[in-house]
């Protein structure tokens, strides 16, 4: 099998489907979404829980709501195609993507534009080195979360929470909810790296304990999880010595961090960027390889879907335009860089044509602030733009529009930093 | 259930199957009994994966003879048996010029064990064949015929050739008392008694209570535990493409860096002695131990792409070499005990040692039709496209991915375990196929494997387990319980 394609899309979560949707609305007229899972739709199928949608649906969703939303704007459009149970194995610089599944066997595709939308994955026991034993009863959050919500099993009874993400929280709530006991919620840093209605609507509300600060200091147990010691830590994330405490439990599920799959974009040898764990993009979402975009969780992990949407919409409309020789020149490329207090920034630069349109970035800052706040994006030591913030968390990612007008202007390097006001 | 036949072999570990194959190609029935739910489940998962040349050990010492031996045997073993073996050579670094003298003993004692190709290199170069040793490194010793290995990979394969010969091996079944009898010996197990004429003892860390059962207490068996940190493929740039060691200790040949044969890399291990025969707890400052020990020979560790960290007991006799042979109180007891470093480069000669004594007591004559082989195993990762495609064609299994990391498909995992001897366990899987073996570390996986083992094995998901004996992962929802 050996087709030319508009546009493909790699992964058939929110942010494939809606790119697809996107690429669609655009002119685009034959688009292929490929999907290693069984049905499309993502890790979302698995997120039973709501709170989805409310900024891109404008209505509250779950999980699995909000997917089969994405699914519903493409299923009948006949300018989309959907291939799951198909694995992406290499796509090409010369945007051949290579795929197998079991009906099909190996394919060769070819698209004038491709779109990476393959998502993140969870952080390991081994990547944040937990000591200890290597019994069964260790699941990431999201393995577990597959095997309650999904499959119909429980990992065990007595649980504990390693890490204080939206999936370890949300897991805590589940458990509780399934009969089980959360004995506690273990978090390294001083801060909780989850939504704060997760923390009142899934621990609180629970009396579930969460213990800034700490981490586990050894797993016990030979063929199956016993306990575990947890310790305070120190401001560098050391543990104390003589803060050890025992927990009984059978069960750890870890919630310690996302990271963009990023294996076919490294295949590809795109330019990556160190913090976001993504590949750098500009405002349209195009990769470091022309043709080539990227959107959603595989450029930075986001915290919520409507943001991924919002990010593939830009994507898929640009994927189309540029495999239908629209994509118009880009007389000036503009670093986007990080100052005071902001971590990343996506869109990491601009390509600015005649064609100026708004530009949304996303950003995530270094540490919780409170109090008068101001975003401020400045150009060649103008302030293009500014505004008043009065939290900001690492946890929760920041977006905001540069106008049309002020974009038309740009000719130097923006910086983005949040400051607090006098 | 009684069961009758001329030799049981205790444990299955690398020794235990590689005694077994050899075993099996003589016309004598054999039966293999281990306690964990599969073979390779103790030392055998959790060493370094070195063929070593055989440099180290005292020359006349058995170490020093089997480990020389046995290299060479596996040259020859890893076509037959289609081995997991790369032949890098390996390094051994001085930074010290009390250094640079051990490493010319070390290569006397080599010469002197009949190691070939041994060779003294200057600090230059060992970094022109690996670019990130330290600076500090002015000598190397070189000996080509070290090679890294597949551990799991290699006892499966003597464990599937000696179950294509006819021998039988009984998993999650452990050895509880050995009484002689009628000449011979009752093994009573938690599967029921076996009669044998010859008893085999490959225990591993419990080869002097299997000694002491059958009545010999001649030596005693002291764990020490080393532990490791596995890296990610894409860090292997920044580690080593061979085997570096330091200059060895009084009781160890130190902290290494290492490559795997699928492209990973580890540092370790340390050397903890311990009375727990089974605590394989990773621990903070051993971490830091071998994180500083690895840093001597490669500077730069790239520690954000460390994937795992595991930790394995060696057993060390009281005589510091290995026990092999007929026990001295006990005829047809035959121990192959102490086996720790170089115990896997060891194991195909200590199998023909003991086959080779066995088949003399027994008066046994080699089988006419023994096989060599096994069972080919399809590497989808491996092939070309065209073959790739070809088998998709005849088993459409080969062409859905269940390891997204490893490129593994349902149709090796399903292999893994219908194969003779094959994976009853998730790790079980993971060591036949490398499934989970990635980055993910069997995140995304996982669930998928679970579904797999509990559909062809015929058994409900919460009776799947990880990897011992208790090792549950999964139960029924409240109400229902484990059944």
């Amino acid at each position: 099998m050996s087709e030319m394609y508009d546009v493909i899309l790699v992964g058939g979560g929110p942010a494939g489907l809606t790119a697809a949707f996107s690429a669609q609305q655009n002119g685009a007229k034959k688009i292929l979404v490929l999907e290693r899972d069984r049905e499309p739709g993502g890790i979302l199928q698995q997120c039973v829980h709501n709170g989805f949608g409310l900024h891109h649906f404008k209505e509250e969703l779950t999980g699995p709501g909000y997917a089969q939303r994405c699914y519903d704007l493409v299923k009948d459009l006949p300018e989309v195609e959907i291939l799951v149970d198909t694995m992406v194995l290499e796509v090409r610089k010369d945007k051949t993507v290579c795929a197998i599944n079991p009906k099909r066997g190996v394919m060769e595709l070819h698209g004038k534009s491709i779109i990476l939308t393959m998502g993140c994955r969870e952080r390991t026991r081994g990547a944040i080195r937990i000591p200890g034993t290597r019994p069964a009863g260790v699941y990431t959050a999201g393995a577990a979360q597959r095997m309650v919500n999904m499959e119909g099993y429980i990992p065990g009874k007595k649980i504990v929470i390693l890490g204080s993400g939206d999936i370890g929280l949300i897991m805590a709530r589940r458990m509780s909810l399934e009969g089980c006991k959360v004995q506690a919620v273990l978090e390294i840093c001083p801060f909780s790296n989850g939504l704060t209605r997760n923390i009142v609507q899934c621990l609180n509300d629970y009396d579930i304990p969460l213990h800034l600060s700490h981490t586990i200091v050894a797993i016990h147990g030979k063929d199956r999880v016993t306990g575990i010691t947890a310790a305070k830590v120190d401001d560098k994330m050391r543990p104390i010595p003589g803060t050890e405490f025992e927990i009984d439990c059978d069960t750890v599920l870890l919630s310690v961090g996302l990271i963009p799959e990023n294996e076919l974009s490294n295949g590809l040898g795109l330019k990556m960027h160190p913090l976001t764990g993504g590949p750098i993009v500009d405002q349209r979402r195009e990769t470091s390889e022309p043709g080539i975009f990227a959107a959603g969780n595989v450029v930075h992990v986001h915290d919520l879907v409507d943001f991924v949407s919002d990010e593939a919409e830009i994507a898929g409309k640009f994927a189309a335009k540029a495999a239908l020789g629209e994509a118009g020149g880009a007389a000036r490329d503009l670093a986007v860089t990080t100052g005071d207090n902001v971590r990343t920034c996506v869109p990491q630069h601009l390509r600015l044509g005649a064609d100026a349109e708004k530009v949304r970035l996303f950003m995530r800052v270094t540490k919780p602030m409170r109090g008068k706040l101001k975003l401020s994006v400045m150009s060649g030591g103008e302030e293009v733009f500014s505004k008043p913030l009065m939290i900001a968390k690492p946890s929760e990612m920041i977006a905001v529009d540069l106008p049309e007008a002020k974009i038309a202007s740009l000719s130097s390097e923006l910086v983005v930093s949040l400051t607090e006001g006098k | 259930m009684e069961r009758k036949t001329d030799v049981v072999v205790i444990g299955g570990g690398i020794t235990g199957t590689a005694i077994l194959a050899a075993l099996a190609r003589l016309d004598l029935s054999c039966v293999l009994v281990e306690k964990e739910p599969d073979i390779a489940a103790g030392t055998t998962k959790a060493n370094s994966a070195i063929l070593h040349a055989g440099f180290d050990a005292p020359t006349g010492s058995m170490k020093a003879k089997m480990n020389v031996e046995g290299n060479r045997l596996y040259y020859e073993l890893r076509e037959e048996l289609n081995l997991d073996i790369e032949w890098t050579g390996s390094l051994v670094c001085a930074t010290t010029d009390e250094e640079k003298a051990q490493i010319e003993e070390l290569k006397a004692r080599g010469d002197a064990n009949g190691v070939p190709g041994l060779e003294i290199w200057d600090g230059d170069k060992a970094r022109g064949k690996e670019p990130n040793l330290s600076q500090k490194i002015c000598a190397a010793l070189w000996a080509p015929t070290a090679g890294i290995c597949w551990p799991f990979g290699m006892a499966a394969a003597f464990a599937e050739n000696a179950a294509e010969n006819g021998a039988e091996i009984l998993r999650d079944c452990e050895v509880t008392g050995i009484r002689a009898e009628n000449g011979g010996f009752a093994v009573e197990t938690t599967q029921g008694t076996v009669q044998a004429r010859f008893v085999v003892n490959a225990a591993g860390v419990f080869a002097d209570k299997v000694a002491a059962m059958a009545g010999d207490t001649s030596f005693s068996i002291h764990p020490r535990k080393g532990e490791y940190i596995l890296f990610d493929k894409t860090a292997q740039g920044k580690l080593v493409k061979g085997i570096v060691f330091p200059a060895p200790t009084k009781t160890t040949k130190g902290i290494l860096v290492c490559a795997t044969t699928h492209g990973n890399t580890f540092i370790g291990p340390n050397a903890q002695e311990q009375d727990s025969r089974e605590d394989t707890a990773v621990t903070t400052p051993g971490m830091d131990e071998i994180i500083a020990g690895a840093k001597k020979l490669v500077p730069e560790l790239p520690m954000g792409a460390a994937i795992t960290e595991f930790a394995g007991i060696r057993a060390v006799s009281d005589t510091n070499d290995f026990i092999v042979g007929e026990s001295k109180t006990v005829k047809g007891l035959y121990h192959a005990a102490g086996i720790q470093s170089p115990g896997l480069t060891s194991a195909p000669a200590i199998a023909r040692l003991l086959a080779d004594e066995i088949a003399k007591a027994a008066g046994a004559k080699a089988k006419a039709d023994a096989k060599t082989g096994r069972p080919a195993q399809p590497i989808f990762r491996e092939l070309s496209s065209g073959e790739q495609a070809k088998l998709i064609e005849k088993d459409a299994r080969y062409g859905r991915v269940i390891c997204r990391c490893e490129t593994i498909t349902e149709g090796e995992i399903v292999d893994a375990i219908k194969r003779p001897c094959g994976a009853r366990t998730v790790d079980g899987v993971k060591r036949r196929t490398r499934v989970g073996m990635g980055r993910c570390q069997g995140g995304f996986c996982g669930p998928r494997v679970i579904e797999i083992l509990s559909r062809e094995l015929n058994i409900p998901v919460p009776k799947v387990r990880k990897d011992g004996a208790d090792s549950y992962m999964y139960e029924e929802k409240l109400g229902g319980g484990r059944k």
